[in-house]
């Protein structure tokens, strides 16, 4: 009798944890989705929070420093979309880099981002030449060495 | 020339532990214990053996010898001499490596402390121990050969991977990390022996495995902690802890060992819990794997995942062997393995404990289902997700919460069983301390019910863990006119176990604190300033002073020095959070500058600059209490220490129940005898 009980008592907390559990997850699950998959979506994207990921079109970042606003647009090669984003972005950040930005789609087809990061490759590549530091920072190193 | 060296060390040391774990059950059934000093000769052997090829990598490295593969992959001319030696653990093959090299240390330590020990426990135990090796060293000797030979010999090599070469706590993190997972293995050994052994159904092993477990989970607790201060102090978006899966691969086995650490204690006191036990020292040993796994594979995209390729296959099929043989095992010996024990009575430490297990399981299984989904979803409905964080913060904080406030109510209770009068009489006076702590964080602006119960249990459990200290010391003080920091130390002494266990909890419970005040009291604000101009974050005030920058052999720094200002406009420091370029990496590595008191940090972070100076856009951080977070990581160090000692038995005079009437607030001598058994009477340990 006691015994039963017991079972009884652990299946009921297992079933609860298990539901409780994955119920969490359909919540809470973010997709990682290209333009043309989210695009695809229709209103079922909007607003939903996905991670977008694929490159930096050339030619479209807009950054005021003063605001803090930036304004780039994310390409497929298929399907583009524009993201818009407050604060510096990274500073590897630049034109054909791949990108996963964290945010929703909003209603006037602008993402919204609440998070940006670079894609990162574990091969990672030596600057180009005139891209290295000590060159394009040549003045502010000579100013603080002087 | 070193390279084919360590390439036959490794291969010899692979015949080594094979030989040894095949020798082992033949000698035992031979009962040739004479066989068994060559099976114990195997594994000084495997670790002399490691050793040479580990010191091997090192020479190579240090001496930038470009005909070693792992050199030419992670070395580099430019790199400092620190961060070149622990390069040894900053690529996959160098981390097996290191891994192997830790675990044939262990397998040694176990070896020269238990031979002498009489049965067959000991001799299983270290059979498993060599399986384990035997699997690093096909590792070593096969996917993950960090000595093959290169043709032609580079010149030069890219240097490791910039994250990894820009903090010293890349010299901390990764070997604590190593000395506590690779340190699991050992209670896993001593659990399959006792069963090849047939001693499982007594104490003995876990009384063995126990300290190796209660070792690794120090190294562990603190590798966790460093791993957070890294994040912290590298990453530049002023957090230490984000649910990252290798983030979460860490914390796996600690929460099994933890259950471990306090279910062992139940098995010994009243004799319940033992296959549960054994099955905890299986899991934690099973995550350490698991998480190599995630880590190492390269299954996740990370700064832990260095390479994919073949190695993930053989750390899946080496999981598969570990879990079939084991459950197995267990399930084939259950019967004699299950323990008679009754639960005492509801209000009873045991049933704290179990609660606890249940708790630390359910946070277990949650981030466990939390970490693998996204790569079963990618396996079998091929779709990419991520599973976000706020999963885990709902599914995880009201266990883990919870367990706060079992944290305070454990040590308040007895073994057995207690009345209900007895155990309100108990309970109700730490009461005040959260009632008190859950309204200053009302007051101070908390509005999340689990910061509030948060907080509130800290001083529950703060006030419940301080109270033992403080009965049982002014028990001694009052007994034998001990001054008070004696009557702390003979207390600790007398029962190391015990205080060291509650030395843990407050370090869990600073912690706690600088988790939960950093994370609701945070403010952070970016702008873009021009040098004179200022900006106030939550009270504080810095200014740009200037941006500069700096050549060093193996990268260029651009900084902005940053005055912090007082009250009256004084500056009262400067802080320089930089930006480093290295030479190998078209991707610079923030290094924000974090200014820290009691109350505190200030932290801010180089996001842009103009490359001629004229401005440069900062983010800066506000947030409470997080050095307490390391503090804390700290003081359960400590704790883990003290709990390892041995002694208690004869260093303390018992102290003598004076006055046989239990009354709380009255009469400290019964009231620290009811609550702590008597150090030289009760004590646990062996």
């Amino acid at each position: 009798m006691k015994r039963g009980w017991i079972i009884g008592g652990a299946v009921v907390i297992v079933a609860v944890f298990g539901w409780l559990l994955f119920g969490g997850l359909e919540k809470n699950v973010v997709f990682f989705l290209t333009p043309k998959e989210l695009l695809a979506k229709g209103n079922d994207g909007i607003g939903v929070p996905v991670r977008l990921g694929g490159q930096v079109k050339p030619g479209s970042v807009k950054w005021n420093a003063q605001t803090l606003d930036l304004r780039f647009t994310v390409t497929d090669g298929a399907r583009e979309m524009q993201v818009h984003s407050t604060g510096a972005p990274p500073q590897m950040f630049r034109d054909g880099m791949g990108v996963v930005v964290e945010g929703r789609a909003g209603a006037g087809g602008v993402f919204e981002a609440t998070g940006l990061m670079v894609k990162h490759s574990n091969a990672y590549r030596a600057p180009k030449p005139g891209e290295e530091a000590h060159e394009k920072y040549k003045t502010l190193i000579q100013q603080s060495t002087k | 020339m070193i390279g084919l060296i360590a390439h036959n060390a490794l291969l010899v040391s692979l015949a080594a532990v094979a030989f040894g774990a095949v020798l082992t059950p033949v000698a035992i059934r031979n009962n040739r214990r004479d066989w068994l000093e060559l099976v114990y000769g195997a594994v000084y052997a495997n670790f002399l053996l490691v050793s040479v090829a580990a010191v091997s990598m090192i020479v190579a490295l240090v001496t930038h010898d470009f005909s070693v593969s792992y050199v030419a992959q992670v070395g580099s001319r430019s790199t400092p001499l620190l961060f070149t030696v622990i390069s040894l653990w900053g690529a996959l093959e160098g981390s097996i490596l290191f891994w192997a090299w830790v675990l044939g240390l262990y397998s040694a330590a176990v070896v020269v402390l238990h031979r002498r020990r009489p049965g067959n426990l000991v001799p299983y135990a270290v059979m498993t121990l060599l399986a384990v090796a035997a699997f690093f060293a096909i590792l070593l000797v096969g996917p993950a050969n960090p000595f093959l030979p290169m043709s032609p010999v580079p010149a030069d090599g890219p240097g490791p991977n910039t994250l990894l070469q820009n903090h010293y706590l890349m010299a901390v993190h990764p070997p604590l990390l190593y000395l506590g997972y690779v340190g699991m293995s050992v209670p896993f050994a001593f659990a399959l022996g006792a069963i090849f052994s047939n001693e499982a159904a007594s104490n003995d092993w876990s009384i063995l495995s126990r300290r190796w477990m209660l070792t690794s989970w120090g190294f562990l607790s603190a590798a966790i902690i460093a791993g957070m201060w890294w994040s912290y102090e590298v990453l530049g978006w002023g957090g230490y802890w984000a649910w990252d899966p290798v983030e979460n691969a860490s914390f796996l086995p600690w929460l099994t060992a933890t259950a471990y650490l306090h279910s062992v204690m139940v098995q010994e006191r009243r004799n319940m819990l033992r296959l549960w036990t054994l099955n905890l020292c299986v899991a934690t040993f099973v995550l350490t794997i698991l998480g190599t796994f995630l880590t190492r594979s390269g299954i996740l995209s990370s700064v832990h995942a260095f390479t994919t390729g073949a190695i993930g296959y053989y750390f899946l099929a080496f999981i598969a062997i570990v879990l079939v043989t084991t459950l197995m095992l267990v399930a084939g010996n259950s019967e004699r393995i299950q323990t008679k024990g009754k639960l005492g009575g509801a209000a009873s430490r045991e049933t704290v404990f179990l609660l606890n297990n249940l708790f630390l399981t359910a946070v277990m299984l949650t981030v466990l289902v939390g970490t693998l989904y996204p790569l079963v979803a990618e396996a079998l409905r091929g779709v990419k997700v991520s599973v976000g964080v706020p999963f885990f913060n709902r599914m995880a904080l009201p266990a883990m919460v919870s367990l706060l406030f079992l944290m305070g109510v454990g040590p308040a209770l007895p073994w057995g069983s207690t009345t209900w009068a007895e155990a309100r009489r108990r309970l109700y006076p730490p009461g005040i301390a959260a009632v008190i702590m859950g309204a200053i964080a009302v007051i101070a602006g908390a509005r999340s019910i689990y910061a509030i119960l948060a907080f509130a249990f800290v001083g529950y459990a703060a006030m419940g863990n301080l109270r033992e200290f403080w009965t049982g010391m002014r028990a001694r003080h009052r007994a034998h006119g001990e001054s008070w920091p004696t009557a702390l130390l003979r207390l600790i002494a007398g029962n190391r176990r015990r205080y060291g266990g509650y030395v843990a909890h407050i370090g869990v419970l600073l912690i706690a604190v600088g988790i939960t005040a950093s994370s609701t009291f945070r403010s952070e604000r970016e702008a873009t300033l021009t040098p004179g101009q200022t900006l106030t974050v939550a009270g504080h005030t810095v200014r740009l002073k200037n941006l500069w920058g700096r050549e060093e052999p193996q990268r260029s720094v651009i900084g902005a020095t940053m005055e912090v200002l007082g009250r009256n406009g004084a500056v009262v420091g400067t802080m320089d959070p930089r930006m480093n370029y290295y030479r190998v990496s078209d991707q610079p590595v923030p290094t924000p500058d974090v200014r820290s008191s009691i109350r505190g940090d200030l932290y801010i972070n180089l996001m842009a600059f103009e490359s001629s100076g004229a401005n440069a856009t900062v983010k800066v951080i506000v947030e409470p209490f997080v050095p307490w977070i390391w503090f804390g990581g700290l003081v359960i160090v400590i704790g883990a220490i003290i709990g390892l000692g041995y002694g208690g038995r004869t260093a303390t005079v018992p102290v003598p129940a004076t006055n046989p009437a239990p009354s709380y607030g009255r009469s400290a001598t019964t009231q620290a005898l009811a609550t702590n058994p008597a150090p030289s009477i009760a004590s646990a340990d062996p």
